[in-house]
């Protein structure tokens, strides 16, 4: 690799070392590279699986907690500074300490992704519930509405919007993180990015990183549509008639960041 | 080896490390700040500017980070082993943050504070400097709070591309067998340190966010 | 009431600022360029990221400065592909003088076509293909081979003692390896190429690291690579296979050095290390500084032991 920055986007001319982006496209679009155990494809299968397992096991702790203390604003110090303890952990360090205890598999990843993703699950979802309009839950129980109703209709459909973001947030740094998972005997699209940086093969290396960058942007997508689907409309502030501008104002929900993401 | 053997023969390398990762925690946040300053107040101004801008911003976030790391000295056409590399990946993560926090803050001054410093006759910049930038301090200094914990992790995952601070200390576990595992002290010690650190630096900047902005524990007081 | 206390900002502003200078001032820049201030005649060593070969280039560090030449360490940078053009100065620029090398991977990286097995005559051709301006000084007897290691178990299993008897068998085995593994002659291409062998599966691990001991030892992979200086192979009972049409050459320890850095001093004190080394005090060593981390240590108690320091 001849190093000069200007060859990134035009080919080295006469210098017979293909550009990094030539590179990337040429490994991507040879079709062997996909197929086959231990292929692009799998790679991205194995990927997928790997971050909804740890998504999975970060919001089935952070969500009922993240509820309960939402709706009774008990423990709320407790479990929101817990869960800001657990951004301070270098992911690193937790994947090579877990598997050093125990041995390479899916374990030392999950927990090292878990880390990462219960805290904007917890934070957010203590936050949604936390916003949700004390005259609304007043009214609610005014009505005769049941605690248990009173959360399942009314503060989560409300906390919704919060909710949701947090899970975006959790989402993508689980998926740009878990490629470290690579370094745990698991193969995934870290996989390609640790052997092509090991043999200086650029054309592996950026393949494995445009695929993870495009799935994280698939992700984050994908969220976004969800949200406008099952969020109704008056809580997201996109109510443009005219009383839903008189209460919400013209802001829009806050976008969540891969921020802490590997 | 025992623990305390290890550490105690090491001393030199933790200590070592250790510095290389305070320096890499603090300057690249220093450098986006200085950066996502002057940059977010033109995007907070220009209308037409803000959309793309953070959009921009929001790209860089999906990048993970380790492809940035491994992608950046091909870039530059720096050495692979110069750590300029990973303080300017660290450098642009730090910048996406915080330049989301830095508009957030600008755009939270209320309109009636702008008009009333421009009413008094401070100048764009003045206002700017006097009026606009101690009003947005607070969310600034969350965002802050947020970037720097989130930057001392990730320079651990610089120790992938040779310059890791305290992330060196992982790979040394992991490079060097012991019967059937790694060698655990270095790991213990890295972890240890690291989450130290963190939250050495969260307190700290708490602490400067109570000093700077009074303000917001008495408006939280009152209501 | 003055709630907006600017006087206070300023104040955070200034001290942010001087701590920030005096920062600089202390760490003398660190991180943020002192990779390009080298002063005249030091030598920059690097080394691979695995243990023997820090060590080797710490042993080698402690004798220069032995020798009153100034010594900057680059260690763990990578792989071959990454040191050997950042020694030889191939893409325009170096960034090392000196690297600890193997004789038969080091020529195979720049005559990757060569069918030398000996390896004297590894030696000479190596010499013969080092590009302009890089040299390499004495070989050490000091060994260290790629080999294909099995359990005890599978190798009665299946009667193995050689990479041929593998022939019919490896389909049915999953071989692990490094990501160099994959491309090298000593590695998946030489069993293809040479022995014509098929394997179930490659599994990509850590070379010659416990990810790939624990997963040899639980049988997630039957077969990997291991150096023939690491002390796990007889602590594990592994069995070395033979290599008959020696995919896997000759590796004799030697120093890689620029000729523009070298000086008589120099080539005298790595000759003399070279002597001193075996493969069994290396093996040793390697063993200890796995367990210790204590490269600094060891190498010096190694110096001593030899008289050269």
């Amino acid at each position: 690799m001849s190093g000069n920055p200007t060859d990134v986007f035009a080919a080295a001319a006469g210098s017979g070392e293909p550009s990094l982006v030539r590179q990337i496209w040429d490994y991507l679009s040879d079709g062997e590279n996909w197929g086959g155990p231990g292929g692009l494809l799998d790679l991205i299968g194995n990927h997928v699986q790997q971050s909804v397992l740890a998504l999975l096991v970060s919001a089935v702790v952070a969500l009922p907690i993240g509820l309960y203390i939402g709706h009774t604003n008990r423990f709320a110090f407790i479990a929101v500074n817990i869960g800001n303890l657990a951004r301070a952990f270098p992911t690193v360090g937790i994947l090579v300490l877990v598997l050093g205890l125990t041995s390479i598999g899916l374990f030392p990843l999950v927990v090292a992704l878990f880390l990462l993703g219960v805290p904007p699950i917890l934070a957010s979802t203590y936050a949604g519930m936390r916003a949700v309009d004390p005259a609304v839950r007043d009214a609610a129980l005014g009505v005769g509405m049941s605690e248990n109703e009173i959360v399942r209709q009314v503060e989560i459909p409300m906390a919704l919007p919060l909710i949701l973001s947090g899970f975006r947030a959790a989402s993508l740094q689980i998926v740009a993180t878990a490629t470290i998972g690579a370094k745990a005997g698991l193969e995934n699209l870290g996989t390609p990015m640790f052997d092509g940086q090991s043999i200086q093969d650029y054309g592996i290396l950026g393949a494995g990183a445009v695929l993870v960058t495009g799935l994280a942007l698939v992700v984050d997508s994908a969220y976004a549509v969800g949200t406008r689907l099952i969020v109704s409309p008056g809580i997201t502030r996109r109510d443009n008639t005219s009383s839903g501008r008189r209460r919400f104002g013209r802001g829009a929900a806050r976008r969540p960041s891969a921020i802490e993401s590997v | 080896m025992d623990l305390f053997d290890w550490i105690d023969r090491n001393r030199d390398l933790i200590l070592r490390q250790l510095g290389e990762h305070l320096q890499l925690a603090i300057w690249p946040v220093v450098f986006a700040l200085v950066l996502a300053l002057p940059v977010g107040w033109v995007i907070a101004r220009v209308r037409w500017l803000t959309g793309p801008g953070l959009a921009f911003t929001a790209l860089l976030y999906s990048v993970p980070s380790l492809a940035l790391f491994m992608l950046v000295p091909p870039l530059l056409g720096k050495g692979f082993l110069d750590p300029i590399n990973v303080v300017i990946a660290l450098t642009v993560y730090a910048f996406s943050l915080l330049l989301r926090s830095v508009v957030d803050g600008l755009n939270s001054v209320p309109e009636e504070t702008k008009l009333a410093a421009t009413a008094l006759g401070y100048t764009a910049l003045g206002r700017f400097l006097r009026v606009e930038l101690p009003n947005a301090v607070p969310v600034i200094l969350t965002g802050l709070r947020v970037t720097v914990v989130s930057n001392i992790s990730l320079v651990s995952v610089g120790a992938f591309v040779g310059t890791g601070g305290l992330g060196e200390l992982f790979t040394l576990g992991i490079t060097s067998i012991v019967g059937r595992g790694f060698l655990m002290p270095p790991i213990i010690v890295g972890l240890v340190l690291s989450v130290a650190l963190a939250l050495l630096a969260d307190v700290a900047i708490v602490l400067v966010q109570r000093w700077l902005t009074p303000w917001v524990r008495v408006r939280e007081a009152v209501s | 009431m003055n709630r907006f206390s600017p006087n206070r900002h300023l104040l955070a502003v200034s001290v942010a600022a001087v701590g920030v200078l005096v920062s600089t001032a202390l760490s003398g820049c660190g991180v943020l360029g002192g990779g390009d201030d080298t002063e005249e005649g030091t030598v920059r060593i690097g080394s691979a990221n695995f243990p023997e070969s820090q060590l080797i280039g710490e042993i080698y560090a402690q004798a220069l400065e032995a020798a009153d030449v100034t010594v900057e360490r680059n260690f763990n940078a990578g792989e071959r592909e990454v040191t050997a053009p950042a020694l030889d100065g191939e893409s325009g620029q170096t960034s090392l003088d000196l690297m600890p090398e193997y004789t038969g991977n080091l020529m195979l990286y720049y005559d990757p076509e060569s069918e030398v097995t000996d390896p004297d005559g590894i030696y000479e051709n190596l010499r013969e293909v080092l590009p302009d301006g890089v040299e390499v000084l004495d070989q050490s007897t000091a060994v260290d081979q790629d080999v294909l290691c099995v359990t005890q178990e599978t190798a009665d299993k299946y009667d193995l003692q050689s990479i041929e008897d593998l022939e019919g068998v490896s389909q049915d085995l999953i071989v692990g390896g490094g990501p160099e593994f994959k491309n090298r002659r000593a590695g998946l291409q030489g069993l293809e190429e040479v022995y014509g062998l098929e394997f179930k599966q490659f599994k990509s691990l850590d070379a010659g690291g416990p990810n790939s001991l624990n997963a040899l030892l639980d049988d997630d992979i039957q077969v990997t690579q291991f150096f023939s200086t690491q002390s796990i192979i007889p602590d594990n009972n592994l069995v070395m296979l033979d290599d008959p049409k020696n995919i896997s050459i000759a590796q004799n320890i030697l120093p890689m050095i620029r000729e523009d850095v070298n000086t008589d001093e120099i080539t005298t004190a790595l000759n003399d290390v070279s002597a001193a080394l075996t493969t069994e005090n290396v093996t040793a060593m390697v063993k200890e500084v796995s367990g210790s981390s204590d490269y600094a240590g060891v190498a010096k108690q190694f110096l001593e032991d030899n008289g050269l320091v």
